[in-house]
């Protein structure tokens, strides 16, 4: 099969990117197909995976007041620019609820860490992160943001900021806002030819 | 009906195959194309790429975006299985940390392989050391297997005439990425040889095959092809085998022992339904184990007889021995150079674009053998993990405006920084030769079954100084190249970790353990990879494995396992097996 074959047998006449693998359809059923939460066969998915997925979407973990929070601090961490959203625009909290989920090594820290936020900002201005005026949850967030000129007391907070700052990003560049936002152009089917001329001359490294 | 019956089935199959792997596709591939009669029996579920693969889907369509929650290797790799499985434990012995990946499909861990096809050398075969035992067989004896799998599944590289490294009939390799180019030029720097890799995607078109597409660089090999222009057994040998009509596959049997009379021979095996958990005897007048290297020395330790009492093929007290893993470890950073670098689509093969084959004379040095450097790199697909630690990044190199930035931070500024550093990370993993040791091995737990009351492994594995200096001498040359180009990367682990040596097992490299030789005290195989004890009993995958190189493992088993196919037809043509 040559390559244009490959790519009719993919259901592409031509490289865009837009076009994925609905057109491949099965010829003929495999023997083991896990069925999706809306009943709909799964290819490639083993049934406990399917189960699992099924019943972390059946339940939240993080209150209201939690996730408001979380959403907060996610579109501080990554807020709207003139090339794109936001972190809450990508649905990074969503992502943080499910993925908490699916790791439950991240649930303590995080709500822990959500806990210690509220508990700091009520000392310091009788409110919750949530409800202090944006002037202050900046104020918060700067004696947490940098864990390299962090105040005695303040340790724990950064940990848990760095955490979320984190999740955010991974939350935020896995979507589509994020992935176009950073400029990844693959997983399309092409040609691989090297590196362009224009950035091998810009890198001197024409004759490596 | 009983709940408790064992249902066997009256049809003798000419060969009965236990897995479906590298080893146990290719056998019945040969098999099946020369009009035998063949049963495959598969412990996992059927998985064909075509179908199953996960290839092309955007990290958004894994809610947990691609994260290894289920699968070790992530949402969208193809391996149904791990180092750990539900209800199918293994033991260990002696505080040992052998890890055992398994991968229960349909083709096995063929579908999520790097494809990283190396030949093993004349020395690996023949050792002028010492220091371990030679193989039965040489390079020259398996040469010409060699060169008709190159022809038959394809594979890409470079003819480069270094005798350790065999060159064989290759395709075209991928260009390298531009981090590669960095990786090659330093390398060469601190006197490292750099080649392109050896892997078994087609960047051409196959010649006489019709179902193999060709590649089209998505660099997603580990996910399987849909298209079939990477190698998986599933794809390459075993659905076209079926298509002959001769092989017949089973999915989800669980093969709980080989079968055999009086007289010791194999007359079949038995297995249970992991679906309906009844159980099943099917008779096959050739034995054939490919189950992968530690399952298939768990089968014939678990088939005990009166012929065999110690377990079948083990009257030499062998099975389970010398079993040894490749050495790895690993280092990663960045190249500060490249923050801010154009983008454009750089997803490539997903096998090696290029890697150092070992380059060293082991007189200079203080341990034997060597170890190959794969390297990585570029603008990839982000998934979960993207962005991870950008505090340790941030603050290191000046921002847009010439000015140092505090590690760490949020806003416009720290997103503006995911996009900095995007692209600019290099990676290199040493896989080297560990020592077979007759010390390091599995056997049957007294104690413990799985969840279908068979028997379970118990490892005992040590690494020996041999391979703690070999890891040093990795961590050194990755800092050389690291330091040579520029790159941050962090300080390699030390003694405290046998500098960063990971724990036997994790390369998924494990062979040895059902060796073969001329010996029958010394081995269980001869070199025709059938066991000295019983003459219509052969094992096909890694198992027979006297001393693996720093090659991985997969080219060889191929070649290893058609040539035991043929040899399979041939005694059969001459009536000395059945």
């Amino acid at each position: 099969m040559n390559r244009r074959d490959s790519l009719k047998a993919l259901g592409l006449t031509a490289i865009s990117a837009g076009v994925v693998l609905e057109a491949c359809k099965p010829g003929k059923e495999p023997e083991v197909v896990a069925k999706g939460a809306d009943g709909e066969a799964q290819p490639g998915r083993q049934e406990f995976e399917v189960e699992r997925d099924k019943k972390l979407n059946s339940w939240k973990f993080f209150t209201e007041h939690e996730m408001a929070t979380i959403t907060l601090l996610a579109d501080i961490i990554i807020p709207k620019d003139d090339k794109s959203g936001s972190a809450s625009d990508a649905k990074v909290p969503d992502f943080i609820e499910f993925i908490v989920k699916d790791m439950p090594g991240h649930q303590t820290p995080m709500r822990g860490g959500l806990k210690w936020l509220d508990l700091q900002c009520l000392n310091r201005y009788q409110k919750t992160f949530k409800d202090a005026s944006s002037t202050q949850q900046i104020e918060m967030v700067d004696d947490i943001a940098y864990p390299k000129k962090v105040k005695p007391g303040m340790q724990q907070g950064v940990a848990f900021f760095s955490l979320m700052r984190d999740l955010t990003a991974s939350g935020f560049f896995t979507t589509e806002i994020g992935i176009k936002d950073l400029g990844y152009v693959g997983n399309v089917p092409n040609r691989w030819e090297g590196v362009p001329a224009d950035v091998l001359k810009q890198y001197g490294m024409e004759g490596v | 009906m009983s709940e408790f019956e064992i249902k066997k089935s009256g049809v003798e199959y000419d060969a009965v195959i236990v897995g479906s792997g590298a080893g146990g596709g290719m056998t019945g591939y040969v098999l099946a194309n020369a009009g035998l009669k063949v049963l495959m029996l598969e412990a996992g579920a059927y998985f064909d790429p075509r179908i199953d693969s996960q290839q092309l889907k955007w990290p958004w369509e894994s809610p947990r975006r691609g994260a290894g929650t289920t699968r070790h290797f992530g949402d969208f790799d193809a391996a149904y299985g791990g180092w750990e499985l539900e209800g199918e434990p293994y033991t260990q012995k002696n505080n040992s940390e052998f890890a055992w990946f398994r991968s229960r499909m349909l083709g096995g861990r063929t579908n999520h392989w790097g494809r990283i096809s190396l030949r093993m050398g004349p020395d690996d075969f023949k050792p002028k050391d010492g220091l371990t035992d030679p193989w039965p067989i040489t390079y020259q004896e398996l040469k010409p297997f060699y060169d008709r799998v190159d022809r038959m599944i394809g594979l890409y590289g470079t003819v480069e005439g270094i005798e350790s490294e065999p060159d064989g009939i290759f395709m075209t390799p991928p260009k390298p990425r531009l981090n590669e180019l960095f990786i090659k030029k330093a390398a060469q720097k601190v006197g490292v040889t750099v080649i392109p890799g050896r892997g078994s995607v087609l960047t051409e078109a196959l010649k006489d095959n019709k179902d193999r597409g060709q590649c089209f660089y998505c660099g997603q090999c580990g996910r399987s092809c849909k298209v079939y222009a990477d190698f998986s057994s599933s794809s390459c040998l075993v659905i076209p085998a079926v298509k002959t009509g001769n092989l017949t596959v089973i999915t989800n049997a669980m093969v709980r022992e080989v079968l055999t009379d009086k007289s010791g021979k194999a007359t079949g095996v038995s297995y249970v339904n992991t679906k309906d958990m009844q159980e099943y005897q099917v008779k096959g007048k050739t034995i054939i184990l490919g189950a992968s290297a530690c399952e298939s020395a768990r089968l014939l330790l678990n088939s005990k007889s009166a012929a065999h009492p110690d377990g079948l093929a083990n009257s030499s007290g062998i099975v389970g021995k010398y079993l040894h893993d490749s050495t790895g470890a690993s280092m990663s950073g960045y190249l500060p150079q490249l923050v801010d670098r154009k983008r454009y689509n750089e997803d490539g093969a997903g096998s090696i674009h290029i890697y150092s084959p070992w380059w060293l004379d082991n007189k200079k040095l203080d341990f034997p053998r060597g170890y190959h450097i794969e390297y990585g790199g570029g603008l990839s697909m982000p998934g979960y993990g993207f962005g991870w630690g950008i505090e340790g990044m941030n603050g290191s190199i000046p921002g847009r405006d010439g000015k140092m930035k505090e590690a760490g931070g949020y806003g416009a500024g720290l997103k503006d920084d995911y996009r900095r550093f995007y692209g600019t990370e290099v990676g290199m993993a040493g896989r080297g030769t560990a020592i077979a040791r007759e010390s390091n091995y599995c056997e049957i737990d007294p104690n413990v079954v799985d969840k279908y009351g068979i028997p379970v492994l118990r490892f005992n594995y040590k690494w020996a100084p041999e391979e703690v200096k070999q890891a040093k001498h990795m961590q050194e040359t990755f800092k050389e190249i690291m330091h040579a180009m520029g790159a941050i990367a962090s300080e390699p682990p030390g003694a405290e970790t046998s500098y960063g040596l990971e724990a036997p097992g994790k390369i998924i490299h494990e062979v040895g353990t059902v060796r073969m030789g001329d010996d029958p005290k010394k081995s269980a195989l001869n070199r025709w990879c059938q066991a000295h004890d019983c003459k219509n009993l052969f094992v096909v995958d890694a198992a027979p494995f006297v001393q693996q190189g720093d090659k991985n493992a997969t080219w060889t088993i191929l070649a290893l396992s058609m040539r035991t196919a043929e040899y399979i037809l041939a005694q059969k043509k001459n009536l000395n097996i059945s």
